[in-house]
């Protein structure tokens, strides 16, 4: 109960809720944002939960091992590279579900993560800088809510760019067909494959990312529970932002914000029902679903082209 | 006939030759370790299959997964593609022992009996709710099915921290203990316990259902295509919740057996991944409830030999699931080779007469 005395006193819980919703949302963005550039080419991804977990292995071994964090930001978004390609290139053969082939990808980048990342669980690498946002206040709470990481701050602007890049640009209209009519791009001479396998190595590489941030900053150390299936999760938050980047960053930070409910009221003594808030997130996310889907017609924004979810 | 041998061999073959390009592919990640393949195959066949001890571990390993594998294929027959046997089997559990301790003094049959129903239908409910989210609301079940596992989740996490926290456990928070009558036991000369047999009577018994009946015809029908089904008057919406809820069942089964036969209550331990590795197991088993029986084997004895490949190499206890991710990838990406080896091309006459296999739809 010794928290409820400090200076802050309940106004502590939103304080907690809003640095909270920024620390988790942080992986969320970044793995909802790839999941949507991806989902904008007609392919769904459900493996980046393992292109997450090799990323935060790759960023956390590299910046122990070069002592340089942001290399280690820069490995794992290489490492989603071969990832994304291998999903992206096999899902354009006939008959392969992409469905159940994440799934697999899933299982084997998170097998190959733990095989690879055994002999970093117990040394400590750099960590990801903050931001201290909160440098003008000297209550130590304030302070701690606003340490905003950097990276944070990079998905915050590239959740606008997305949307310029989707809506302004000549690759963007090129992605938007392919994801619309597969047919349509064809007849205007574009390789649907190609512009797949480009967005599936994209958002591949955007989730490595959002797994560097796990390793490398919130919570910040290298195991094996690391993940809490992030990865997974990120695939619900892009059908939740009905495809549209900036409402991907809402959504991240809705999601985080519930995830933070639980530890800000346990700060504050209010203890009961901590692991029912812990479903919080995922009861938000499924009540938003229901409410937004309909049995009869499919929603506008979804890419005509993602056939699984017709 | 030789068309139609060729015909049936390739559902065989096909998946024998993934199966043998992972093991080179495979063979080649631990050679780049530095270790003999030919040496790490053999320690895995002694861990899994080499002596009644290891193929013990192999048929307690592959008895849950034979339950969870089940809550994927099932309603993959109707083409839906659930993903959430974990949380099924979650509730299913915690709702077993819920029963279980609160029936404490009864006759040990009605108990283990009421425990099993009261596994079985409540992690049916949870996948039916997925089924039924999908038909009314037109939610994704592959989506609702994952919220619906970390909700199941913190569920448990709940009950064993919370209300019905045995005070006694400190370090594992978990529920009462069973009483030792309401222990699923051994198999008379087996020493496996009853699981093993739950596993392979709801495999038989589903493969029946799905196969021989009318209620499995209208499944594929409605998986094939279902506007055919529909045209045909099919009741899509009672399919479909009745096959989410038999598959989620079926997982809730999975987590009374863990119950009742390996943790003797519900604690977080319930959360090992077997609702995950069903997946794999129905996908490798082709949605096919009778195929699941030997790939379940085969994957539990990959599990089984874990721990002789960190004694005997030293290598980490992710290898065998390394070895599974290349084997579901090899897998599903052989799925393109149907229908393209010239071996197996039925005649232009048999091609007619084959209607398309329903199940490679799925």
């Amino acid at each position: 109960m010794d928290a409820v005395t400090s200076e802050l006193g309940f106004w502590g819980v939103p304080l907690a809720i809003f640095g909270g919703a920024i620390r988790i949302s942080t992986p969320f963005l970044f793995v909802s944002l790839g999941e949507c550039i991806t989902e904008k080419s007609g392919r769904i991804n459900l493996g980046l939960e393992g292109t997450l977990v090799m990323g935060a292995m790759g960023a956390y071994g590299v910046s122990y091992l070069t002592g340089s964090p942001w290399l280690g930001v820069l490995a794992a978004a290489g490492l989603g590279v071969p990832f994304g390609a291998l999903h992206g290139y096999l899902s354009s053969r006939p008959r392969v579900n992409d469905i159940a082939l994440g799934i697999a990808m899933m299982l084997f980048g998170v097998g190959l993560a733990f095989y690879f990342g055994k002999p970093f669980i117990q040394p400590s690498a750099p960590h990801l800088p903050a931001i201290h946002f909160g440098a003008f206040s000297s209550n130590p709470e304030v302070r701690a809510a606003l340490d905003v990481n950097a990276l944070f701050v990079v998905g915050l602007v590239l959740a606008p760019s997305l949307v310029w890049f989707l809506q302004r640009t000549r690759w963007g209209l090129i992605l938007r067909t392919v994801g619309e009519s597969a047919e349509a791009a064809r007849a205007m001479g574009y390789d649907v494959n190609r512009v797949r396998l480009l967005a599936t190595i994209v958002g591949a590489s955007l989730s490595g990312v959002g797994g560097s941030f796990l390793s490398l900053f919130y919570p910040g150390s290298w195991n094996e529970r690391l993940s809490s299936g992030q990865g997974l999760m990120a695939v619900a938050l892009v059908i939740f932002a009905r495809w549209h980047p900036m409402r991907c960053l809402w959504a991240s930070l809705l999601f985080g914000g519930a995830s933070a409910i639980g530890p800000a009221l346990q700060s504050v003594g209010i203890t009961s029902g901590y692991y029912l808030y812990n479903a919080a997130p995922y009861v938000l996310t499924l009540v938003i679903m229901l409410m937004s889907s309909s049995a009869t017609h499919t929603s506008a924004d979804m890419p005509a082209e993602l056939a699984v979810l017709r | 006939m030789s068309a139609g041998l060729g015909a049936r061999l390739e559902p065989i073959v096909i998946p024998l030759c993934a199966l043998v390009a992972t093991l080179a592919v495979f063979g080649g990640f631990v050679a780049l370790g530095g270790h003999d393949p030919l040496e790490v195959y053999y320690q895995m066949y002694r861990g899994a299959f080499g002596s009644w001890f290891s193929f013990k571990n192999t048929l307690l390993r592959a008895s849950p997964l034979m339950l969870t594998a089940l809550c994927t294929a099932l309603p993959a027959r109707l083409g839906l593609v659930i993903i959430g046997g974990e949380g099924a089997l979650v509730m299913g559990g915690l709702a077993s022992a819920v029963v279980g301790i609160a029936l404490d003094g009864g006759s040990p049959f009605v108990v283990i009996a009421a425990m099993a129903l009261a596994g079985f239908a409540v992690g049916g409910i949870w996948i039916a709710l997925a089924g039924i989210m999908r038909i009314y609301r037109g939610v994704n079940e592959t989506i609702s099915s994952l919220l619906l596992t970390y909700i199941g989740i913190a569920l448990l996490n709940h009950f064993v921290e919370g209300p019905l926290k045995d005070p006694a456990s400190l370090n594992k928070p978990s529920t009462r203990h069973l009483a030792d009558a309401y222990m699923l036991g051994p198999m008379p000369g087996l020493e496996v316990h009853w699981g093993l047999a739950f596993g392979v009577i709801a495999c038989v018994v589903f493969w029946v259902l799905m196969m021989r009946t009318t209620f499995g015809f209208s499944a594929s029908v409605v998986g094939g295509n279902l506007r055919a089904a529909k045209l045909a008057g099919l009741n899509v919406a009672r399919l479909t919740i009745i096959a989410c809820f038999l598959g989620g069942g079926a997982a809730g089964l999975a987590g009374m057996v863990e119950v009742s036969a390996v943790q003797g209550c519900a604690n977080a331990s319930l959360v090992a991944g077997y609702g995950y590795a069903g997946i794999l197991v129905a996908f490798l088993a082709r949605q096919n409830p009778i195929a699941v029986i030997p790939v379940a084997l085969l994957l539990g004895g990959i599990n089984a030999s874990g721990g002789l490949l960190q004694r005997v190499f030293d290598l980490p206890d992710a290898t065998v699931s390394v070895l599974q991710g290349i084997l579901f990838i090899m897998i599903l990406a052989s799925e393109s080779l149907y229908g393209k080896i010239p071996l197996f091309r039925p005649r232009a006459k048999a091609a007619e007469a084959a209607p398309k296999k329903l199940a490679e739809a799925v």
